[in-house]
């Protein structure tokens, strides 16, 4: 092995766990409050990363791509909750299966919109090239990936420790029925996850297709990492996410290069037993 | 009840015996199809119909049973018995050490550990190349010999799934109005109330899981038999949802309700994806359209009704 | 007694099945098509590529031949094996196609083999390109017209340790069929030439994030040779310049890696990549201008080789059909057709087939260069005739095992 070895594989473990957080942290706080296994939720990913392309691509700026894709996903994340989701309260066979058909939907959407071709995302060349330390580089977008992540954790546990709207959350996530009891109104609440979860889930598809690409697939690709990040971390936990993305990075990223025959066994199986082990995860309360 | 299901269940299988000779070679494969999946949407719906444990794992025992029987028709030339009894043992120990892992869990993250092992059975198939070949697959499964009869034809391979489904059916149907069905019932009713009454439900759980998986094998069986051929694609979650979707458009815990979700399924895609490029858009809306207006699938639907 | 009159019964059901109406084969009707193409799924911009190649040389010749019509009856095959071969049966069973032709995967083409020959359909392959579909397993139904995929990198290996001089080179690519018969082909001819191959990386078939696996790559290599497709070689070569190590370790590669339906969506970063390929959108022949312009003008894109080879594939057939007159319901009449046609003017150059079912054609090393703003493979080098054996005794070759993960052996690793 080259003498960094280690060092860029931790590296790249760590980078790919600060995007997994994004697109984990809002499906944990989703089923959190609603208790919803969404998975259309890799779909906002990919739809987040295809409408951040379009508007890179008409506008020529990063920024809009970002606020444009997480603005439009939320909206359809909400509306998707506000329409649909919430007419089969209670029934959770029935939530799954929706967000079921809504993937489905979403996937052909996208190849029916923007066709089947691969793209990358055009990312401003402030965020391009590598940072060189020692004989490796260090390519300056995962750096920033790392960034936007650590923001988005930071800002999260923000809102949901010193705001009373995050009060509230954590009100409805520990007892959504007590919740309601005390006045919190938790049909708005979900409103607003949902909403958060989706965007969170966008902005992961955004900032990831600058060095993943966008292309036919991420969704059901992406999902079962959110679920292992989500299961291992625990549902519904702020800092299980983070966690869990983490592991998840690292597991994947040395598994892949050390196991490669194992590669998919290596991160599923641990998530299998933990689960065994402590069936809420590792930071998740029941 | 029982005497008219079972009039319902014979004129059924008699209709499609009779239709057999008559229909087109690629309609008679379509029910074939139809009929393979209805055998894993069954195995689903003991888990999740008449136990209330909705798994998205069904691909993984019908996964194992497959390359088994693939592996070993292709590499040590086994005949039919053989493969089909160490593809469905094979099932069997796999749903045995899953459910141990599995069994713990209620609902959601009952879902969510299924989905979990089945990728799990997803990844060896993909990367453990040198045992499954990786992503192109094991080809070349010769169709079996019964005697002297050869099932590669559609006809005679057609009567020799309607049969195993029959007879899956039949067995599923006689556990399910067992008192130990009747347990599992109870368990999908409360397992609270079950635990007080004395029963071990841990046990029945843990059964029916084995049970699901020892049936979803003996889909696994007839579809690398059927195609030829088993890849990845065979074990991917898109597999268990399909099967998720089947059960709930047929109707959970009607047992026939999903042969009739697979049917339904099987002969959607085929034909509507013949006219548009838009039939996954299709497929998701119809998943949606019964959610919201047949929470209780077709079969589900017509039952309530008769009451 | 009872199997016997058992299958009397089934026989003569399957007899009567058989006539039921919609199995009539009129010598006059048009001459039916079957195209199996992923339209949906992720290697659907593959599939439009294929489709669009195919069309264009149908509408050229005004989609009739001898005197008949020809009816293309396109089914999407999801990009899933276990979907084509029903695809296929419904072309075959239902819709009694004269020719079979399409598919992309590899495992589909292992799976169609067995199928083809059971029903005795001629079939053509004009993208999937594992060895041994035309080597070691055969089918006697199946002629393929695109290529094989040791068949460029047996000449790219031989070309690479003479001109670019590279002593040790370490390869990266896709972990499956493909991905080996490529390194394979490379290896062989790379190391008889004196080269080294130090490091075989292989990558799961969906990677997107190569990360992991560039990081391997040993510092003492001349040069990386990988093997993607589609959305892989987009990545990689992006993920592979960002790391800074393209500017170290030059990049070559096969010929997918550059190929057109992905270097479009290239930047810089693909400048200066040798590869080879039996195409190249930018080859410099009559033949080729014309299509290419002709291609560009439906597609709105430079035509990638998934285009060409569909396109050429389609005039084969036409060019089979032709032979016989038109006279398709003579299967095993069109399967020798097939077998014999022989041009030069087709967009890639000329093609014969050999005696296993495979192309003699020419092989393009390319590099990647920017012409008129645009990226292109400049063709650099044509060795002609290559057959998918190479310089080697064909007898000689097929006694070897098949490229594989551990075959060539690596000795240098």
């Amino acid at each position: 092995m080259r003498p960094d070895f280690w060092v860029v594989q931790t590296f790249n473990g760590l980078s790919y766990g600060a995007l997994l957080f994004l697109l984990a942290s809002g499906l944990s706080l989703i089923f959190g409050v609603m208790r919803i296994v969404n998975m259309a939720h890799g779909s906002y990913f990919m739809l987040g990363g295809y409408l951040g392309l379009t508007v890179a691509l008409r506008t020529r700026s990063f920024a809009m791509s970002v606020v444009a894709a997480t603005v439009a996903i939320a909206l359809i994340g909400m509306a998707m909750e506000r329409f649909f989701l919430r007419r089969l309260r209670g029934q959770d066979l029935g939530q799954v299966l929706m967000t079921i058909g809504f993937a489905l939907i979403f996937q052909d959407l996208a190849l029916l919109i923007w066709g089947g071709d691969p793209y990358n995302l055009p990312v401003p060349a402030a965020l391009s090239g590598g940072l060189r330390v020692g004989g490796a580089v260090f390519p300056i977008y995962r750096i920033f990936i790392v960034g936007v992540a650590v923001a988005v954790g930071l800002g999260l546990w923000l809102l949901l420790d010193r705001t009373r709207a995050g009060a509230m959350i954590r009100a409805a996530v520990d007892d959504g029925e007590m919740a309601q009891g005390v006045g919190i109104n938790v049909p708005r609440i979900s409103l607003a996850v949902f909403g958060l979860g989706a965007a969170l889930a966008a902005l992961g598809g955004v900032i990831g297709a600058g060095f993943l690409g966008v292309y036919p697939g991420a969704d059901f690709e992406v999902l079962p990492y959110a679920f292992v990040v989500v299961i291992v971390g625990g549902l519904g936990s702020l800092p299980g996410a983070m966690a869990g993305s983490l592991l998840v990075g690292l597991l994947d990223n040395f598994g892949k290069a050390l196991f490669p025959e194992l590669a998919y066994f290596t991160l599923f199986a641990p998530m299998a037993l933990i689960l065994a082990i402590r069936p809420t995860g590792l930071f998740g309360r029941a | 009840m029982i005497r008219r299901r079972a009039l319902a269940a014979a004129i059924i299988i008699g209709v499609l015996a009779a239709l057999g000779p008559v229909l087109p070679a690629y309609p008679l494969t379509l029910i074939t199809q139809a009929l393979i999946f209805g055998i894993l949407a069954m195995s689903l719906d003991v888990l999740l119909g008449y136990t209330g444990l909705p798994s998205l794992g069904q691909a993984a025992y019908f996964g194992v049973a497959a390359y088994a029987v693939a592996l070993l028709a292709t590499e040590r030339q086994v005949g039919l018995l053989g493969c089909a009894a160490v593809g469905i043992a094979l099932a069997a120990v796999t749903a045995a050490v899953f459910g141990v892992v599995a069994i713990r869990a209620r609902g959601t993250y009952f879902l969510m550990i299924t989905l979990a092992l089945g990728m799990v059975v997803w990844g060896l198939a993909f990367r453990w190349v040198s045992l499954t070949k990786g992503d192109n697959g094991v080809s070349g499964v010769p169709r079996p010999e019964l005697g002297a009869l050869s099932l590669s034809a559609p006809l005679p391979f057609f009567y020799f799934a309607l049969v195993t489904a029959a007879v899956s059916w039949t067995l599923l149907g006689l556990l399910v109005m067992s008192p130990f069905g009747l347990g599992l019932k109870g368990i999908r009713g409360s397992e609270s109330r079950m635990e007080a009454l004395g029963y071990n439900v841990w046990l029945h759980k843990y059964l029916a899981f084995v049970i699901a998986g020892v049936f979803a094998g003996v889909a696994g069986v007839l579809w690398a038999y059927y195609n030829g051929f088993v890849g990845p694609t065979d074990v991917q979650l898109v597999t268990s949802v399909e099967a998720l979707l089947m059960t709930a458009l047929g109707g959970p815990g009607t047992l026939i309700g999903p042969v009739l979700g697979a049917g339904i399924i099987v002969f959607l895609k085929n034909f509507v994806s013949v006219y548009t490029k838009r039939w996954l858009l299709i497929l998701g809306a119809v998943y949606i359209g019964v959610i919201l207006f047949a929470p209780y699938g077709v079969v589900g639907a017509f039952r309530r009704q008769r009451r | 007694m009872r199997a016997r009159v058992m299958r009397l019964i089934l026989t003569v059901a399957v007899v009567l099945a058989g006539t039921v109406p919609g199995s009539a084969r009129a010598q006059s009707g048009p001459i039916k098509i079957g195209l199996l193409v992923p339209l949906t799924g992720a290697a659907s911009a593959l599939g439009k590529d294929m489709l669009a190649g195919t069309e264009l040389y149908l509408d050229e010749i005004n989609r009739q031949v001898a005197g008949r019509k020809i009816e293309l009856i396109v089914e999407d095959t999801e990009g899933v094996t276990a979907t084509a071969l029903t695809k296929a049966r419904k072309l075959v069973d239902q819709d009694h196609v004269a020719i079979l032709t399409g598919g992309l995967l590899a495992s589909t083409g292992y799976a169609l083999h067995p199928f083809a020959d059971a029903a005795k359909i001629p079939t053509t392959y004009p993208v999937m390109s594992s060895d041994d579909l035309t080597q070691r397993k055969p089918a006697k139904w199946v002629v393929r017209t695109g290529w094989n995929s040791s068949q460029s990198m047996h000449a790219f290996g031989e070309w690479v340790a003479r001109n670019l001089k590279y002593k040790k080179v370490a390869t990266i690519g896709f972990d499956y069929a493909f991905g080996w018969e490529t390194v394979g082909g490379f290896q062989r001819t790379f190391e008889e030439q004196g080269g080294q191959i130090i490091q075989k990386i292989w990558t799961p078939l969906n990677t997107t994030d190569f990360s992991p696996f560039i990081a391997q790559i040993k510092p003492d290599a001349d040069a990386v040779f990988a093997v993607f497709f589609g959305r892989g070689s987009l990545q990689f070569v992006k993920q592979y310049a960002e790391t800074g190590l393209k500017a170290k370790i030059p990049l070559i590669g096969n010929g997918t890696v550059t190929d057109e339906s992905v270097l479009p969506q290239m930047g810089d970063e693909a400048l200066g990549v040798y590869t080879a390929l039996h195409y190249s959108a930018a080859l410099d022949n009559p033949a080729n201008k014309k299509y290419a312009k002709a291609f560009e003008a439906k597609a709105g894109k430079i035509p990638s080789y998934y285009a060409e080879t569909c396109y050429t594939n389609m005039r084969w057939i036409v060019e089979a059909i032709k032979a016989i007159n038109g006279k398709v319901e003579d299967r095993e009449a069109f399967l020798g057709a097939l077998k014999k046609v022989e041009l030069k003017d087709f967009p890639r150059g000329p093609v014969v087939i050999d005696k296993w079912g495979n192309p003699i054609q020419n092989i393009y090393v390319r590099k990647v260069e920017r012409v008129g703003g645009q990226l292109q493979n400049s063709v650099i080098f044509t060795y002609p005739a290559v057959s998918q054996f190479w310089k080697y005794n064909p007898e000689e070759f097929l006694k070897q095992p098949l490229y594989t993960r551990d075959y060539p052996p690596c000795k240098y690793c």
